[in-house]
């Protein structure tokens, strides 16, 4: 196709969205719906997502080492531990070092116990593959001298669920969105072309190519997406630095981190352009099939 | 130039509209298609430019087989084809000048082409010197000859006419075919469905009589042969 022609359709296609002016608005605005929910809903799946990943990838056992078990034992239990089959790494901590942790975490009501430690020392067991946590977990504590072995079974595949369902409900809701947008971008579509019947006859009676007479009319359904796309993109990613820029200090300390601000929203914002010119692009498919008969 | 054999065609509510037709009609002739309404007149020349497509039948205009033509390709037969209505069929929105021009843009054409082009049918139609005006500000005359102009402007080589004088007054048909006389002497076919018997009686060319379905009367120079 020539830049000329380029250049006419894409005239052609920005005059008639003024000339159609509500159904602009309302399909625009049914777009900017759509996508800004698509984008919250974005937001909030990956950063569940990546904190399933980090909690998962944190699973640590914690190793209670018997009371009264020596110094000389405890370093044969290290390395007994971390030449089993699939360990990543031992740390071991005393029981005055868990102490003072606590006391970090939960207050100085903690100091109590600094006259007399009811805590084990214990060991921090990480394994390689996450998902063998409890079969590792079951050979430590084969072991003599290992009081008991802890993990967070059970709190990831609640996670997961968690992640699932909503995942399920969010998608349902999002097509059903998805389809108002795009019936009502037809629906503006179809208006066009009753509003320029006339004119798509003659070019067909002169000879312009079916392309031709269907080119503006994409063009139209893909502006109504792109415009209906700026906002979402602008208000999700302005969520998203607050989001970040609050959580980020509050975040410091934990095993999982939100999705850093950047590269993620340039991705987000990518994905609702993409799918505000789909929503577009395909809406006014269906009308030119229907009313376009070229 | 145009070639029917046994052209039939059904239309899906069942009526016939072309009961086996035959005719063939040279380049450079001029030929009249007279008869009642509902004779099949419309069917016949719809079918010229591919708006109606044969049932059956073998069709071929300026060699193009229209009974095989596949969608995609009838813009190409209609680069070929100028066609005009009675009812003018202009953009409101346009002027004259634009209004010519638009048969060259949408397939394409060369600007200064498209320029050069227009200017010189709309000298040849003799509106020259309205070319900002728009329809509306127009006789039905100078707006049928608009139409013709969008219909020549692409060196088409046969234009299909359906009752361009209908909606004219008989002064204004005069000039209409006295221009339609001109673009034919230029060597391109023309094929004019017509109600009008004193044109076709003084202006003397082909007669084609179409009544149910069929062609009942084909005489080179003849009368209308219908009472007024």
């Amino acid at each position: 196709m020539k830049a000329r022609t380029l250049g006419r359709h894409f005239r052609e296609s920005l005059k008639s969205l003024g000339r159609n002016g509500w159904m602009t608005f309302a399909s625009v605005s049914a777009v900017t719906v759509t996508l800004l929910l698509v984008g919250v809903f974005v937001l909030i799946m990956m950063n569940l997502n990546k904190i399933a990943d980090d909690v998962e990838n944190d699973v640590e056992m914690k190793v209670f080492i018997a009371l009264e078990t020596g110094q000389e034992d405890i370093d044969r239990l290290e390395n007994e531990i971390s030449v089993l089959p699939g360990v990543e790494s031992v740390d071991f901590s005393t029981k005055e070092e868990e102490l003072t942790d606590l006391i970090l975490n939960f207050g100085d009501d903690f100091s109590l116990y600094e006259q007399n430690n009811p805590l084990f020392d214990v060991f921090y067991v990480k394994s390689i593959d996450p998902q063998q946590t409890e079969k590792v977990a079951g050979e430590i504590s084969k072991i003599d001298q290992i009081e008991k072995v802890e993990f967070g079974a059970g709190k990831i595949e609640k996670l997961f669920n968690v992640l699932n369902t909503g995942r399920n409900v969010g998608l349902v809701l999002i097509l059903a969105l998805l389809f108002t947008a795009m019936f009502l971008i037809s629906n503006t579509i179809r208006i066009t072309i009753v509003a320029r019947r006339h004119e798509i006859e003659i070019m067909k009676l002169v000879g312009a190519t079916n392309w031709f007479v269907r080119i503006p009319f994409i063009l139209e359904g893909m502006w109504l997406g792109l415009l209906g796309s700026i906002i979402p993109i602008g208000l999700v990613a302005a969520l998203y630095y607050n989001v970040t820029v609050y959580a980020e200090p509050r975040l410091k300390n934990e095993i999982f981190q939100l999705l850093e601000f950047s590269p993620f929203i340039y991705q987000v914002s990518a994905l609702i352009l993409l799918m505000g010119i789909f929503i577009g692009v395909w809406g006014s498919f269906m009308s030119i099939r229907k009313f376009l008969r070229v | 130039m145009i070639q029917m054999k046994n052209v039939y065609k059904k239309y899906s509510n069942g009526i016939v509209a072309l009961n086996g037709m035959n005719v063939e009609i040279d380049q450079g002739e001029f030929v009249y298609v007279v008869g009642p309404s509902g004779a099949g007149k419309s069917t016949f020349i719809k079918m010229m430019y591919r708006e109606e497509r044969p049932t059956s039948g073998q069709m071929f205009v300026d060699g193009i087989d229209i009974a095989t033509l596949k969608n995609s390709k009838v813009p190409l037969l209609r680069r070929q084809i100028g066609v005009v209505f009675q009812d003018f069929k202009l953009l409101p929105k346009l002027n004259v000048y634009e209004n010519v021009a638009f048969a060259l843009e949408v397939i394409e054409e060369k600007p200064e082409e498209i320029r050069k082009r227009v200017l010189k049918v709309l000298d040849l139609v003799g509106l020259k010197h309205k070319a900002r005006m728009f329809p509306t500000e127009l006789s039905g005359g100078e707006q049928q000859r608009v139409s013709i102009a969008r219909s020549i402007v692409n060196k088409p080589k046969v234009v299909i006419a359906d009752e361009p004088t209908g909606n004219l007054d008989p002064e204004t048909s005069w000039d209409i075919m006295r221009l339609f006389e001109q673009i034919n002497k230029s060597g391109t076919t023309i094929l004019m469905a017509t109600h009008n018997r004193e044109i076709v009686n003084s202006m003397r060319h082909r007669v084609i009589a179409i009544e149910g379905g069929l062609i009942v009367r084909d005489v080179a120079g003849g009368d209308y042969g219908y009472e007024g």
